[in-house]
């Protein structure tokens, strides 16, 4: 079973170094939390393994296979969901998250569409258009998107910013359910996730000098781990 | 393939459903045309004379009115971000979203040029080759363009930056497209100017793909 580590990363922004020498490894079924203060580089890190940004030095690899020799093979395996819903104001949910679905090689998009907004929780959306959906639903929307198109690792900012309790848990399920079968996630979050036997990294850690903008704010932060 | 179609069905299916960008570069389009007569005087000579660069200006104008549109709503709402991961190339994204663009905005210029022609007094020996050359022509605007679209995005006033950057790239398609249809006109064979303008076509056509995806890359990082 494959293995995802990041060795010696550093992440440049701006002028501004975000973290340097960063290691981390992810077996299969592991999860890796990321936690810091607000500019520690959660993003940024999510951004770096999922090959959007890249990182001025360091390297990700798959079983000890360079990321960077092979990144087709890299963005099959991967499924990313960041700030932005990606919701396409004019389309229904289910023809969004079809599109998708397609884009991701599934052979049945529309079924596949359907049973992920089953599973989420909302099948009653799937006819509306984007324009007319809420925060939360917008944001359930693109996490139907892991399901809708299967990768092995997700990587995902803050996946439950607008969702309410009962969204946060039946999403705690589908994580876990996503571990057992082997599956890897890296997520970061300011609030609870449950992700038993998860991993943490604090990526205050390797920040290369203490934040000395605003050294209290945002502190308690890195303590609210699960 | 398939998934090709498919980026090609979802920005159509965008377009039609907002309905916006066909009617307004095509209405642009037929008032830019129509503006020349009460500027330049009702003289049908002189009007039969300047058709052809004419139509042609008119119609590099409107193909640029609505490329800026072309790579910003998906760059505004994360779809950039997760089209770049997708297992479709980049460039495959950027040669789906430009044919997309020109379905939408250049068919119907090439449709309504004829009409204009007969609202400019053109020789009629001209028409056809004005059909040609739109037909070979507005595609290389619409690839040119998409470089511009990717280069700009995130810039302020994209749009400007977009036209200076771009019209200037846009005068040998000018210039081999009014020149195909004066030599018919003449009763030359238009056929040089017609294959220099497939030259460009043929030459943009991997170039732009090539030059956008690497700008939109830089452009999502």
């Amino acid at each position: 079973m494959p293995v995802f580590a990041g060795s010696e990363l550093t992440c440049l922004r701006g002028d501004r170094l975000v973290f340097t020498d960063l290691d981390f490894s992810l077996a299969p079924g592991g999860a890796l939390v990321l936690l810091g203060p607000n500019g520690s580089g959660k993003s940024s890190l999510l951004r770096v393994m999922a090959g959007l940004l890249k990182p001025v030095r360091g390297r990700l690899s798959w079983d000890g296979a360079t990321v960077a020799d092979d990144p087709d093979a890299h963005r099959a395996k991967i499924q990313y969901v960041g700030h932005l819903d990606a919701v396409k104001p004019v389309l229904t949910a289910a023809e969004n998250l079809a599109f998708w679905a397609a884009l991701g090689g599934a052979a049945d998009p529309a079924a596949n569409a359907a049973r992920a907004l089953d599973r989420l929780g909302v099948p009653h959306i799937a006819g509306v258009p984007g324009r007319y959906l809420s925060a939360g639903q917008k944001r359930r929307l693109n996490l139907a998107r892991l399901l809708a198109a299967p990768a092995v690792l997700w990587l995902l900012d803050e996946p439950t910013v607008a969702l309410d309790r009962a969204a946060i848990a039946l999403f705690e399920g589908l994580i876990a359910e996503h571990r057992a079968q082997g599956g890897m996630v890296v997520l970061s979050t300011h609030t609870d996730i449950a992700t038993p036997g998860g991993a943490e990294l604090h990526l205050d850690d390797f920040t290369p000098y203490a934040d000395d903008e605003h050294p209290d704010d945002h502190h308690h932060e890195g303590e609210d781990a699960p | 393939m398939n998934r090709f179609l498919r980026m090609v069905g979802r920005d159509l299916r965008l377009a039609l459903r907002q309905g916006g960008d066909a009617t307004i570069a095509v209405m642009f389009f037929v008032l830019c045309v129509v503006l020349f007569p009460f500027g330049v005087g009702p003289e049908p000579n002189i009007l039969a004379r300047i058709a052809a660069g004419v139509i042609w200006v008119a119609a590099l104008l409107a193909s640029l009115l609505s490329l800026e549109r072309l790579f910003q709503t998906d760059y505004e709402d994360g779809s950039l971000e997760l089209l770049s991961l997708s297992s479709l190339p980049l460039e495959a994204v950027v040669v789906a979203k430009t044919l997309a663009h020109w379905l939408v905005t250049g068919v119907p210029l090439i449709v309504a040029a004829p009409l204009l022609a007969v609202l400019l007094n053109m020789d009629a020996a001209g028409f056809g080759t004005l059909v040609l050359t739109l037909l070979v022509g507005t595609p290389i605007l619409s690839l040119i363009g998409s470089i511009g679209a990717a280069l700009t995005l995130g810039a302020r006033r994209g749009g400007v930056l977009l036209s200076l950057l771009i019209l200037p790239l846009y005068i040998p398609v000018l210039i081999f497209g009014a020149g195909a249809i004066d030599a018919a006109i003449h009763g030359l064979t238009p056929r040089p100017h017609l294959l220099l303008l497939a030259g460009i076509l043929a030459g943009t056509l991997p170039l732009a793909p090539w030059a956008g995806a690497a700008a939109l890359r830089q452009a999502v990082e």
